[in-house]
């Protein structure tokens, strides 16, 4: 998946021209992005957050798909590093009038952008999408397959929670099969040389994860047992075409976190979710809002500085490219 | 016209042998299979031949064998002639040894009703310079709900019926097609497939699918739709082919079918023998094809099959989408791949990788499904038709989809190496293609 044409000695220590997913970055590469984004973090929050890194570029995001939390951090990290952003609501507009999505992909090509920020309900577009545009591309979430971003921001929070990103017992729980969030993870988390356990009913995590290296538990106590870092997946009900639990009632009381359950892992075991929330479904809303346990309000903030060190890094290589071709 | 065909290296299927020898044809016959070193002029004079309307053909050692018959040929007429054409299909044909094309229903319209099937029949004959056969739908618009006019369609020159890739999931429905097949003495062709399982699905599970995030179908689905087809032969007695088996999971359930009786025979596809799921790599749709690619456990598993002759035929499945139903993501594009130019050669691939001999392969190319079908072709024996292939296994070439003679081009072997070229087509002794 990496892009033939990725510059291959980049200034950055980032050797990619587009971020479509977690599986072509090496470990060098994630931590590049990580201690990037930390002085974003920093940046962030001083009182006037402002950089000139993308200054004079053009950022477009496309949602295919709603996003408001995804969008809303794509567009305050583009604005913050001085790009000029634009948003596209693209299930909106020509898509329903019949426009494939290489043909706006063309379009939006001819307007020069410099970033294209992506999420698509299908896996596999935004590479497709990649390969007919000049400007660097990053995925925000294709279908079930990856959401790079968002497994760049959990390894931020988890390695500012607990002080570093490796040998650590991590239990991703519930719905799995639906998440382009699960396999961002456990690919990057595997990459760091973590232990990972999957937890949830059989129907939302098949058996050939076990492939990658994670252990799978049908059972949450047992699965969290001395776990450092619990990563709760929203329940995706709508990707789900029927039957896969058989209420939401009966999946709380089975797989939803809360106290009890959390018992089970270590005692400074840490919360996390991706949000939007289903609190009583997939987490109990007491726990979710507990800050001794809970991060997701850091996932949120750790959100916006990961994208913008990942938007930087591709800006430079872009600009690398670009003063190199036009020598 | 007499033909001699000498210094050939003979693919007979039926007596599974390779050897060198050459071949007598007499207006469009086959009359005789000679040893090798036949002398021409010694063999004119002692069968009385008339030496000026004589054509002798050297084949320099290379293969003749009988011409593939290829059963499930999509060609796009009526409906999506931009894609396909019988004129173009037939081209593709010949140039790919293939001199029976028994073409599929799955157009638009389908080819359901025999007005229909004869507006096809004279395209095919008007057009193409192979033989075409048609099939006809098995259920009405093959959507499984009422049998089509299978005795009418028949003797409008149907030779099989079949839903393509749509499966008659009523079963009640299914039954009774069969039994009314059964009672014209049609041959059946179905899609062994559970249809609810696989509705959706993009790609077979496993470590890939689920790495690539593609909804998946589980190999299960291709056994379970033939064990259900199976039981309905018990019930009814019908003549059956099914159309691709794809996994090693279904031959079982073949293999004792086939031992209790039942009048079964099953195909699979090239692409399921020369591929396997990790082809699709960066969700390269050109290697989207129904059922999906399946895993090279399986691929190898339907590889000894076909040696066994379990799975009695190899089709192309030729399946024509232009650039813009594959220009799409994976889950959306357009599922099929052309293959009557590349069949050959990319059934070299099986040879050159020890899997399957030439005679064992054009058994399941040429012998099988003419017997099948009950067409006197496919064969390598006086008084069979002179429809042959003349071949070079080994010459090297890399492939280039826009040299393809079809009208769509969506052939998964684009760019890669491959060994075995096609140098003549002969049907009924005419040629129809030549290697320049």
């Amino acid at each position: 998946m990496s892009s033939p044409t990725s510059p291959p000695l980049s200034p950055t220590g980032f050797g990619h021209r587009h971020l479509l997913g977690i599986e072509p970055l090496k470990p060098h590469e994630i931590t590049a992005i990580l201690d990037l984004a930390d002085s974003y973090v920093d940046l962030n929050r001083r009182p006037e957050k402002h950089s000139d890194a993308l200054a004079g570029l053009t950022q477009i995001n496309m949602f295919f798909e709603n996003s408001t939390r995804t969008q809303a951090s794509f567009e305050i990290a583009g604005k913050r590093l001085g790009a000029d952003v634009m948003n596209m609501a693209m299930q909106a507009s020509s898509i329903k009038k019949g426009e494939t999505l290489i043909d706006t992909a063309m379009t939006l090509n001819a307007m020069h952008p410099d970033l294209l920020v992506v999420r698509h309900p299908h896996s596999g577009a935004v590479d497709l999408l990649a390969q007919k545009v000049n400007c660097a591309v990053l995925n925000a979430g294709d279908g079930r397959h990856e959401h790079p971003t968002q497994a760049l921001l959990d390894a931020l929070t988890i390695r500012r929670a607990k002080g570093r990103l490796h040998r650590l017992n991590i239990a991703i729980c519930g719905d799995v099969a639906h998440s382009r969030v699960a396999r961002s993870n456990l690919i990057l988390l595997g990459k760091m040389e973590n232990r990972i356990r999957l937890i949830g009913p059989p129907t939302l995590v098949p058996g050939q994860f076990a492939e990658f290296g994670a252990e799978i538990y049908d059972d949450m106590r047992e699965g969290l047992k001395d776990v450092d870092v619990v990563m709760m997946l929203r329940l995706q009900k709508e990707r789900m075409d029927g039957g896969f639990i058989p209420s939401e009632r009966e999946y709380f009381h089975r797989y939803g976190l809360d106290a009890e359950k959390l018992s089970h892992a270590k005692p400074d075991a840490i919360v996390m979710h991706p949000g939007p929330m289903n609190r009583g479904v997939e987490i109990d809303g007491t726990l979710a809002d507990d800050i001794n346990r809970s991060v997701i309000q850091e996932q949120v903030e750790m959100g916006v500085a990961v994208r913008m060190a990942a938007m930087d890094l591709l800006a430079q290589n872009l600009r690398a490219e670009r003063s190199a071709t036009a020598d | 016209m007499t033909l001699l065909f000498i210094n050939a290296r003979l693919i007979d299927p039926e007596a599974g042998t390779d050897s060198l020898g050459a071949l007598l044809v007499q207006d469009g016959t086959i009359t005789e299979v000679l040893p090798a070193g036949t002398e021409p002029g010694q063999l004119f004079r002692a069968r009385n031949i008339d030496t000026n309307s004589v054509e002798i053909i050297d084949c320099d050692g290379k293969c003749l064998a009988p011409g593939i018959v290829d059963i499930g040929v999509k060609v796009c007429e009526p409906g999506e002639r931009h894609k396909e054409s019988y004129k173009t299909a037939g081209l593709a044909a010949a140039a790919g040894g293939v001199t029976t094309i028994v073409t599929r229903p799955d157009t638009a319209p389908a080819i359901d009703s025999p007005e229909t099937l004869e507006f096809v029949t004279r395209r095919a004959q008007a057009d193409a310079p192979v033989h075409v056969l048609p099939m006809a739908a098995l259920t009405k618009g093959r959507d499984g709900r009422e049998m089509t006019e299978i005795g009418f369609l028949m003797d409008a020159g149907a030779v099989a019926f079949s839903d393509c890739d749509h499966v008659v999931s009523n079963t009640k429905v299914f039954s009774r097609a069969l039994t009314y097949a059964r009672s014209c003495g049609a041959l059946v062709i179905a899609h062994p497939q559970e249809p609810l399982l696989s509705a959706g699905a993009a790609a077979t599970s496993g470590k890939f699918a689920a790495l690539r995030g593609l909804p998946a179908v589980s190999p299960m689905a291709e056994r379970m739709g033939l064990d259900r087809d199976i039981a309905l032969l018990e019930m009814t007695g019908a003549k059956y082919h099914a159309d691709q088996i794809t996994t090693a999971r279904a031959l079982p359930a073949l293999e004792r079918a086939k031992a209790n009786g039942l009048d079964i025979t099953a195909g699979t596809s090239i692409h399921h023998l020369t591929l396997n799921e990790l082809d699709v790599a960066d969700y390269r749709t050109f290697f989207k094809v129904k059922p999906p690619l399946r895993s090279e456990d399986d691929r190898l598993a339907v590889a000894e099959a076909v040696r066994t002759g379990l799975i009695d035929t190899i089709s192309s499945m030729h399946t024509p989408q232009d650039e813009e139903s594959k220009r799409l993501p994976f889950e959306e594009a357009a599922a099929g791949a052309v293959a009557l130019e590349t069949l050959l050669p990319a059934a070299m691939r099986l040879y050159h990788a020890d899997l399957l001999d030439l005679p064992t392969l054009f058994r399941a190319l040429a012998l099988n499904p003419a017997k099948r079908l009950g067409l006197a072709s496919g064969r390598l024996a006086a008084g069979a038709p002179a429809d042959l292939v003349l071949f070079d296994p080994d010459m090297p070439f890399v492939m280039d989809r826009f040299q393809l003679k079809s009208k769509s081009q969506n052939t998964p072997y684009d760019g890669q190496r491959m060994q075995g070229r096609v140098l003549a087509t002969y049907v009924t002794g005419a040629p129809v293609y030549r290697r320049d």
